[in-house]
């Protein structure tokens, strides 16, 4: 039995590795990326000079061989699947018995004029990244279009550098599709106080040209024009499955996948950004580009190639960043606009950069999610909680539990707490100074 | 503002230069009655006298200064005069001191000043420009700057073996000659093989290689290395320094400033300053705060001002924080006939014993109970991060280049034969002084107790903790000592890996595999390997520095007591969702 797998990131990675556990079948990786497998994440901190690229591989070359994975650099151009054949760039071709597809995504562009010029990029890739040093060079200003999660990473970046960054926005506040109106506000501000030069409700309308093919200013949608060295653009990624467009495999926004990641097309499966989940669990989106469930997938898959069926479930939702120096966490459902049943409870520190938002069911007060700004909670104690739909009081007495904040910080929770009481009128009282061990003998309960 | 950083930094070179400048600038003059002082041994006083004849020495450099009184040495023993190594050596260093001036020529207050001081100024006015960033994890440029970026991996190891084989070819009495040419060959053959690996583009995940090589890492290494050097071997090349810190010493003390004297109050000068960088960088995180002042306390109080009060009030000198075996030389003969009935006199509790008496039960008490017992439920973080001195210096000097550490298996495994080796040398090295002290007997088996002590002493306790230790910091990282050397911290690892109530525990599945947290490590350990799985950390090295934890940007990581020891863990707990049985790394 032959698996190959197409992508070399968290989630075909997690398949090659989990196969390995489980079976004895050869395993091949391709990737025209990189060789080895690196933590797409880290990106921005090579950058920074916080690592170098060989500190973001997880894992030593030994490891591949060690582990019987082998690892090809090469892009596949084609796949047959009637002959079950890979087709690469340099011509050669590869014969496989099961086939996975962890494909990634490709950052969007909309059609902008100029957005093909050189000094115009996202940050996908490590070769995006490679694009991203040549043109840091005397770089004067850089403008980021584009208000999500790589954005703000790529103004950090260039921050990292003394380069200016000038940051467009198409909504009225930053990220505020995710965050709750409070914490995006405590972004758009902390994004200010690191001299970023935030423009909300702006769009970018073209880039334009300085005559030589490469990129010298931006043109908002308010018709202003920013000199500029570099244009980032990071609206968004998309599933990377351009070259499967004209085959038998079912493709809308990403790969169809059902709750096995199986494809239409037999052993043919579909992992991490590039699937498109048709039967999704509730409350969960049919494609969620994050690590957390390409590690999922890519662990599932591997169970069904072994042929131990087992559906995909992720679980709660959980998710995490970090908005220059303010760690977000969020465990479970919270919405931007919260539909009418949702209550949540919030408190913010003072300095205006600690947050703690807890939601919860106004019919049958149970808790529903976490939001945490400067603060960490433990993940399995709030999933915890969630899952078993705890009482919103229960919780909050409890609070302890969950901070996860090294030792000797203050904690908040009762701040969080009185907040409560005073809102609802009620009394609740927070049990403090929780040891390990209650921890401990909270989950195992 | 980076102005103001540029300033700081110049005067803080000003400061450096003008005190390794003051080391040759002295003069010298020699009479027989400064060796009537300073020589003990009559013999040898007279013997020194005849050779100096009516002249006297005068010299306006130390280093020519020196060389002539060798000279005079070897005259001495010309004539049938037996002197022995570390008798010539006392005598340099005394005789040196004794007929210098001090430095600048006299001025030894000015050039404190100038030196020490002004170098000290400089530093703090280069870190204040940091307190304008917000606070938050600032490693930026760390990877791009020529200071900290390290070196690849050859030219690590070439310069870790050179260092190696030069010392202890010197110790054997070998001539320069021989270790010149020896360096120049095994220089060659790194050359080519780092020329061979070069085409290879073989990325050596995570142990090093980036290139260019840092020079200023190596000239700050060099520099550090040829301090300990002199500190070691040569102690009276460095006179002017003493000379410099008397006033300072008489007034602790009561006694001038020997070598040592110079170490403790730069250990101490260092540790402040860079313990107020590490102070602003980390003004965020309230564990790294008390943990930096912490060691800072401990340092100034305790392996400083104590023991040289102690002096003063004439009763034995001890460090009280310094655990067996760390303080290798605690049992050893000399050691003990200092504390054992020595001090004064006091009563306790109905019993009357003396002030050494009691410094001796300490010791044992504090080695053999309180370190295991305090390691059972703190981890031995209580000691590597928040007391111990080494630590201290690590943790303060040395954090510009705790990313330095090699984190590859293969540095694993080497770490864990030498330390341990270490370890069964320490305890070693104790059991045969002690039998010396018991039985009056020099000789065991086939082991001579002096030579053994002396090995020890040269090979660990100077080699390795302080020129490999410490010159090492801006090659190999900063807790190159800890890691591989320290005899203590490896019996408190044996503690904190089976029996512990210390451990870093992971927040279920928010690792994004980033690898920050195995980058800082100082200890070189890969967190990431176990975070990256939802596993606890129970490492025996884990020094409990709490950087992972501050660096990682998804709040994965936390270090904890717990109230039931490791052999709880909560692996079947994580959060990944379908339960993985361990998965073996290795
Ligand atoms: C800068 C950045 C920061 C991020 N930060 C976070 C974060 O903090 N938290 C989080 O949850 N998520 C984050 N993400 C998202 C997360 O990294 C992705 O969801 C995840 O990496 C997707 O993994 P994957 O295995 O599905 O695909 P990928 O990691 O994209 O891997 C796909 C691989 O397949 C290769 N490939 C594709 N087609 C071919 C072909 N035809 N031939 C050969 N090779 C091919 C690609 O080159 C690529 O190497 C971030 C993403 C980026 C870009
Ligand atoms: S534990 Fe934190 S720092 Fe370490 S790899 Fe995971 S996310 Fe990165
Ligand atoms: S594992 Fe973390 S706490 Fe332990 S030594 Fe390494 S960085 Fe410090």
């Amino acid at each position: 039995m032959h698996v190959v797998i197409i992508g070399n990131g968290i989630s075909g990675v997690t398949a090659a590795r989990n196969i390995r556990k489980l079976s004895d079948y050869k395993i091949t990786l391709i990737s025209s990326e990189t060789t080895y497998f690196f933590s797409r994440t880290a990106l921005m901190y090579i950058y920074m000079g916080h690592m170098r690229f060989v500190d973001t591989q997880p894992y030593e070359p030994w490891f591949w061989k060690k582990n019987r994975i082998d690892l090809k650099k090469a892009h596949v151009e084609k796949i047959d699947f009637s002959k079950n054949q890979l087709h690469f760039e340099q011509g050669e071709s590869l014969q496989y018995d099961k086939l996975i597809l962890a494909l990634g995504s490709t950052p969007n562009k909309f059609g902008w004029p100029g957005q093909d010029l050189k000094g115009v990029g996202g940050m996908y890739s490590f070769q995006d990244l490679e694009k991203m040093e040549q043109y840091s060079k005397d770089l004067k200003q850089a403008v980021i279009v584009g208000g999500g999660l790589i954005g703000i990473e790529m103004a950090e970046m260039f921050h990292s550098r003394n380069i200016p960054v000038t940051f467009l926005v198409r909504e009225n506040s930053y990220w505020d599709a995710v965050l709750p109106k409070e914490e995006s506000e405590m972004i758009n501000r902390h994004i200010k106080a690191n001299h970023i030069d935030l423009r909300l409700s702006t769009e970018l309308k073209e880039i334009v040209d300085d005559g030589n093919g490469v990129a010298c200013a931006a043109i908002t949608n308010k018709e202003e024009r920013i000199d500029c060295g570099f244009v980032g653009l990071t609206a968004g990624v998309h599933p990377n499955i351009n070259f499967l467009k004209e085959t038998q495999l079912e493709i809308q926004k990403g790969i169809l996948v059902n709750k096995f990641l199986e494809t239409n097309i037999k052993d043919v499966y579909a992992i991490g950004d590039c699937a498109q989940i048709t039967e999704a669990q509730p409350g969960r989106r049919p494609i969620e580009a994050v690590w957390y469930t390409g590690r999922m997938m890519g662990e599932t898959v591997a169970y069904n190639v072994c042929n131990k069926k087992i559906a995909y479930d992720p679980g709660i939702w959980f998710n995490s960043a970090k908005f220059f120096d303010i760690e977000y966490q969020v465990y479970g459902t919270v919405s931007a606009k919260a539909p009418e049943n949702h209550l949540s409870i919030y408190w913010e520190h003072e300095d205006g950069d600690k947050s703690i938002r807890i939601v919860f069911n106004k019919t049958n007060q149970a808790t529903i999610g976490f939001n945490l700004m400067g603060i960490r909670f433990r993940h399995e104690v709030c999933e915890k909680w969630i899952a078993e739909k705890t009482p919103i009081e229960t919780v909050l007495a409890n609070l302890s539990l969950a901070n996860f904040d090294p030792e000797f910080f203050t904690q908040y929770e009762g701040e969080l707490v009185a907040k409560y009481n005073s809102k609802f009128q009620k009394s609740i009282t927070l049990i403090k100074k929780r040891k390990w061990a209650d921890v401990f003998s909270f989950l195992k309960k | 503002m980076k102005g103001l950083k540029v300033i700081g930094l110049v005067i803080f070179i000003l400061g450096l230069l003008v005190f390794t400048f003051s080391m040759f600038s002295s003069q010298h003059e020699l009479n027989p009655s400064l060796i009537k002082s300073y020589v003990p041994s009559e013999s040898h006083q007279a013997a020194l006298i005849k050779s100096l004849g009516a002249q006297s020495l005068k010299s306006s450099s130390n280093f020519e200064f020196v060389s002539q009184l060798q000279a005079l040495m070897s005259q001495a023993r010309d004539n049938g005069e037996k002197i022995e190594p570390w008798q010539e050596k006392n005598y340099l260093t005394a005789l040196t001191k004794a007929s210098t001036q001090g430095p600048l020529y006299g001025r030894s207050k000015l050039a404190l000043w100038l030196s020490i001081i002004l170098a000290a100024f400089g530093a703090l006015l280069s870190f204040l420009p940091d307190l304008k960033l917000l606070p938050g994890i600032k490693n930026n440029g760390i990877y791009h700057s020529s200071a900290t970026r390290g070196l690849n991996l050859y030219t690590r190891y070439f310069l870790l073996g050179a260092v190696v084989l030069t010392i202890i070819l010197y110790a054997l009495g070998q001539s320069m000659l021989l270790i010149l040419s020896l360096l120049v060959s095994l220089g060659l053959i790194a050359f080519f093989v780092i020329r061979s690996e070069k085409n290879h583009n073989g990325s050596k995940a995570r142990s090093a290689s980036v290139s260019p090589i840092a020079w200023i890492g190596m000239i700050t290494g060099a520099y550090l290395i040829c301090f300990y050097i002199l500190l070691y071997f040569f102690p009276y090349y460095i006179t002017n320094w003493m000379k410099m810190l008397d006033p300072v010493s008489q007034s602790l003390s009561g006694y001038p400033a020997s070598e040592w004297f110079v170490y403790g109050f730069l250990y101490c000068v260092v540790m402040v300053v860079m313990g107020i960088r590490m102070l602003i960088k980390y003004r965020h995180n309230k564990y790294q705060l008390l943990r930096t002042l912490s060691v800072i306390f401990f340092q100034l109080c305790f392996a400083f001002l104590l023991p040289e009060i102690m002096l003063r009030l004439n009763q034995p000198y001890m460090d009280f924080k310094n655990a067996w075996p760390l303080d290798y030389d605690f049992f050893t003969k000399d050691e003990l006939n200092k504390l054992v009935g020595q001090g004064s006199e006091v009563a306790l509790a109905g019993f009357t014993s003396n002030i050494g008496t009691m410094m001796l039960i300490w010791g044992i008490v504090f080695a053999l109970i309180i370190v295991p017992l305090l390691t059972y439920f703190f981890g031995k973080r209580w000691y590597c991060s928040w007391v111990c001195g080494c630590g201290g210096l690590a943790e303060t000097l040395g954090d510009p280049y705790r990313q330095l550490s090699d984190k590859s298996l293969r540095a694993w495994k080497i770490e864990r034969y030498v330390i341990h080796g270490v370890a069964v040398f320490a305890i070693l090295m104790t059991g045969v002084v002690l039998y010396q002290y018991l039985t009056g007997n020099d000789q065991i088996l086939f082991l001579n107790a002096y030579s053994v002590k002396s090995w020890y002493g040269f090979m660990i306790g100077a080699m390795f903790s302080g020129i490999v230790g410490t010159g090492f910091y801006p090659l190999m990282g900063n807790r190159m000592w800890c890691r591989y050397g320290c005899p203590l911290t490896a019996l408190m690892g044996i503690v904190q890996r089976f029996k512990s109530r210390f451990r870093i525990t992971t927040n279920g599945g928010q690792c994004i595999s980033c690898g920050n947290c195995s980058t800082y490590c100082e200890m070189g350990i890969d967190v990431r390997a176990y975070a990256q799985k939802g596993q606890n950390i129970v490492r025996a090295s884990c020094v409990g520095c709490g950087i992972c934890s501050a660096v990682c940007p998804r709040g994965v990581l936390k270090l904890e007591n717990g109230t039931v020891d490791i052999g709880h863990r909560t692996t079947d707990l994580k959060a990944i969702h379908i339960s993985e049985n361990d998965i073996s790394l290795l």
